[in-house]
């Protein structure tokens, strides 16, 4: 119990929210072209990918920000950021971890991110992310021996132009939304990974991001191809500073799965929430897509969302193959001001697709929570079938749950089943374990993981662990 | 539109007696329409339906004014055969006739309310319009403790004489402490390619018991918005039951505040669509105290390319405590072209509450289907028998037994 404890104090706070003190190299303050070029420019980046980028700005500048999401946040100065920011050691980049800057290292000790390859039994091969660049991406040899590329996409936008031109905004297009089509125009890093045809990836695949500077917004850009019959699991994982200010953070995320192909990708999300008044804190607005091309291929999300004061996302699937999967498992936990809008899309269109979304929702203290979800099954998708069960639980009585779900059925051959529930922890199930000698906390504790038991689950084992400590320690102190 | 709209006001203001101050209420209302025309797409709560497209496909040019000087002649057929009750009667819009003949007169107030507008709660257009073009209004009020021996049916009939192709409609009821009623909406229809715009206004007082059935079963081509707004306080039940059914389009919003503790709210609904039809049903039920119900059933039969839509919302405030929300809707697709959508919504800011939602489409049980044929029924007895059980149990849902025997009769369900 005292371990717990402890460890429950060292946790209590923001354990990530220090921040490193690093030279820096940045853009001039500020949205045009000549940003844009600048941030072009510095990755050597050939013709065709600044074009991409201009264009992308020519969509940006005639499209307004949207507000019909639920938590309403002050407007974002889109001037007063900075939308490259990078350590300075990286210019030149280094050739092997040993001249990487020891501070940079240690920073990634300190959020407990194995980049030295000794570590070797955890048997991830990792792509730390740090502001706008790529620092490290690990176990390079091994998965090159498959086949497999696995690198920051700048690096890939060089070595394998064919395949990030191919691919690149074929999900999600440059005329997207307003948050993806920034993203669009000023990227600065993020991964990038191929798995070629047949190949099931040896090891989980993760991507460490981490904002640093202040007045940076992040905006990465991750790319995942799966081709005919390969299987990949890929895990992401984010933490920023404390800071005052909010920060925004709008990546893109395109997954492609070709025929026969699987990708499973896993999210545990615990940016810089804000104080507890609400101060601070990352604005999330991600645009997660993924698509199966081909026949018989699956795609499947699972997040935990702890962190971030907005959270906004839909990470969603088009399921054009025939026979193909798209799955979404989600728990989001919202404490204090925290406000959180996710759920998913699912769209069906190709014949015998099938879809499944599990959306756990847990609302403390004076939080907000959103599940908003679109499920489309189009005249041509015969046979589709898709089930949702959206549920929140509620704790105390100045937070908010609520379930926006959009349900649409074109198919007379298909079938969607939705349900939701929302309660609170009831008096006779904290009786009972309390009874049993848990103190209230850790019955809470308790309840709330077997409430979220189904999608903890889906997570790879390291992760796992993980996720169900984080799932604790966003609740501390939202009881009794 | 703007001209017509306006050259139609000042001809329908001219027959009134207006005094200056409601002239300007209509007119500030009708210029709040001009600047937001019909809804459209664009807003949240008409995205599976445009009704501004759907009045530019089906009417094309609209007019608004409508001479009600002449008297237009009372078609008794139409009346209900077998059930003794209390009439309404609007015949393009001009309300020709209210009788309570089995009722005692010094308990039902019937007030003439033509001057005075009463704002509506809801922030859409057609209120405004509804407004601006509305010229007579009556308030029943039905007084404390008295209970009416018969239902009120309310005939909505419009024929080939009609003025224009808008009509407004207006309607306020009061129920007082302990009292209760029960409404038939009933809707003939042999005009061609009309829109109606109704408005009714439901106040029910502690103990009050509302009963109100919509009934829009015979074909037509006209197309319908209907808008009740419902406020119970203490103790007060309503219940709400749309068949939905005749119209081209339809959509029929409830908008339900359960102000007082124990108060409970009953909406349950029927969609049976063929052709190309396109009907709506969006029920907001605001639970704002402790201690109140609602329960909403939505079942749905679509042929051909028809179309339905439920949006449904459950709000609860953070004060309403030990809420019971359920809300369940469920559609059966007969053919490859027909759509459901929905939108079953919850919000919730209180945390001692029981909400639930489900909602579910698809084709009919072929496992079912097969049952019956392996019995000796045809496919087609098979499909009827289990589309008929299907709708049944909503019907069911019913409490009173006549009307209940009525709707049933209508719609051609067995036992």
């Amino acid at each position: 119990m005292d371990n717990r404890q402890k460890e429950i104090n060292n946790l209590k706070d923001y354990k990530y929210g220090f921040s490193t003190d690093i030279e820096n190299i940045q853009a001039p303050k500020g949205l045009n072209e000549d940003v844009i070029k600048f941030i072009s420019n510095i990755k050597k980046e050939p013709e065709w990918m600044l074009e991409f980028r201009l264009k992308a700005f020519e969509r940006f500048k005639v499209l307004k920000e949207p507000d019909w999401q639920k938590p309403k946040f002050p407007k974002i100065d889109y001037q007063d950021l900075y939308y490259y920011s990078a350590p300075k050691s990286m210019k030149d980049k280094p050739k092997s971890l040993d001249e990487l800057d020891p501070k940079l290292l240690e920073t990634y000790k300190k959020l407990g991110i194995p980049l030295q390859e000794q570590a070797r039994l955890n048997g991830i091969a990792v792509d730390a992310v740090f502001d706008s660049v790529s620092v490290a991406t690990t176990f390079k040899d091994e998965l090159t021996k498959q086949g497999i590329i696995f690198c920051p996409i700048s690096e890939a936008i060089q070595n394998h132009p064919e395949l990030v031109k191919k691919y690149l905004g074929s999900v999600i297009p440059t005329s997207d939304h307003f948050f993806a089509t920034l993203n669009s125009a000023v990227f600065t890093d993020g991964s990038f990974v191929y798995i070629p045809e047949g190949v099931r990836c040896p090891m989980e695949l993760s991507t460490y991001f981490r904002i640093n500077a202040s007045n940076t917004g992040q905006f990465e850009r991750t790319l995942i191809i799966a081709d005919k019959g390969s299987y990949v699991s890929y895990l992401e994982g984010c933490t920023a500073p404390m800071r005052d200010e909010n920060q925004l953070h709008a990546a893109n995320v395109e997954l492609i799965a070709l025929d026969d192909a699987e990708i499973k990708y896993s999210t545990v999300q615990n940016w810089y929430p804000g104080d507890k008044d609400g101060k601070g804190g990352i604005y999330n607005f991600v645009t997660k897509r993924g698509l199966c091309k081909g026949k018989n291929s699956k795609i499947s999300w699972t997040q935990v969302e702890t962190g971030s004061a907005i959270t906004w996302k839909y990470p969603s699937c088009i399921l054009k193959g025939d026979n193909s999967v798209g799955e979404f498992y989600s728990i989001a936990i919202t404490n204090n001001h925290q406000k959180a809008d996710t759920g998913t899309k699912m769209i069906h269109l190709g014949k015998n697709t099938k879809s499944k979304i599990i959306s756990k929702g847990i609302s403390a203290g004076s939080s907000d929570m959103t599940y908003r979800g679109l499920v489309d099954i189009s005249s041509k998708a015969k046979n589709s079938t898709n089930y949702t069960q959206c549920d929140s639980l509620l704790m105390g009585n100045k937070c908010g749950a609520h379930t926006v779900p959009y349900i649409k059925n074109k198919n007379s051959e298909s079938n969607i089943a939705h349900e939701a529930t929302t309660s609170k922890i009831s008096e006779e199930q904290l009786h009972y374990c309390q009874q049993r000698g848990l103190n209230p906390e850790e019955a809470v504790g308790l309840i709330v993981n077997g409430f979220c038991k189904e999608v903890l689950q889906q997570l790879p084992m390291e992760f796992a662990v993980e996720a169900q400590k984080l799932v604790g320690i966003s609740l501390e102190g939202s009881v009794g | 539109m703007k001209e017509q709209l306006q050259k139609d006001f000042d001809n329908s203001i001219k027959n009134l007696s207006l005094s200056q101050k409601d002239i300007e209420i209509k007119k500030f209302c009708l210029d709040n329409f001009i600047d937001k025309g019909f809804p459209n797409r664009k807003e949240e709560d008409w995205k599976f339906s445009d009704l501004n497209q759907i009045i530019k496909n089906n009417i094309g040019e609209i007019s608004f004014y409508n001479d009600q000087t002449s008297t237009n002649k009372v078609d008794t057929s139409v009346f209900v055969d077998g059930l003794e009750h209390n009439k309404i009667v609007f015949i393009n819009g001009r309300i020709e006739k209210i009788d309570f003949e089995y009722e005692k007169k010094d308990q039902i107030e019937i007030i003439d309310q033509s001057e005075t507008i009463n704002e509506f709660k809801n922030s859409n257009s057609l209120s405004d319009l509804n407004n601006a073009f509305t010229n007579k209004c009556f308030k029943i009020l039905v007084k404390k403790g008295y209970q009416l021996v018969k239902p009120l049916i309310i005939y909505h009939t419009t024929n080939s004489k009609i003025w224009s192709k808008n009509i407004n409609l207006r309607l306020n009821f009061e129920l007082n402490k302990d009292s209760s009623l029960k409404v038939i909406d009933l809707f003939n229809d042999t005009s061609e390619k009309n829109f109606l715009n109704i408005f009714y206004n439901f106040e029910l007082k502690e103990n009050a018991v509302l009963k109100n059935y919509k009934i829009d079963k015979l074909e037509n081509k006209n197309i319908k918005y209907s808008f009740n707004n419902i406020d119970q306080d203490k103790n007060s039940i309503s219940e709400t039951f749309i068949l939905s059914s005749g119209s081209n389009f339809s959509k029929n919003e409830i908008n339900c505040n359960l102000n007082g503790v124990y108060a409970s709210a009953f909406v349950n609904g029927v969609f049976s669509l063929s052709k190309d039809k396109h009907h709506e049903i969006r029920s907001i039920i605001n639970h704002l105290t402790e201690n109140t119900k609602s329960y909403q059933l939505i079942k749905s039969v679509l042929d051909e390319s028809s179309k339905a839509v439920y949006q449904g919302k459950i709000f609860v405030n953070s004060d309403a405590q030990k809420t019971d929300g359920y809300q369940l809707s469920k559609a059966i697709l007969l053919n490859k072209k027909s759509e459901f959508n929905a939108k079953p919504e919850l919000e919730i800011y209180a945390d001692d509450v029981k909400c639930s939602h489900g909602s579910a489409s698809g084709s009919l049980n072929d496992d079912s289907i097969f049952y019956l044929m392996s019995r000796g029924l045809s496919y087609y007895q098979s499909r009827e028998l289990l589309i008929n059980g299907f709708l049944l149990d909503v019907v069911e849902k019913i409490t009173d037994s006549e009307i209940k025997n009525l709707i049933k009769n209508m719609i051609g369900i067995k036992e």
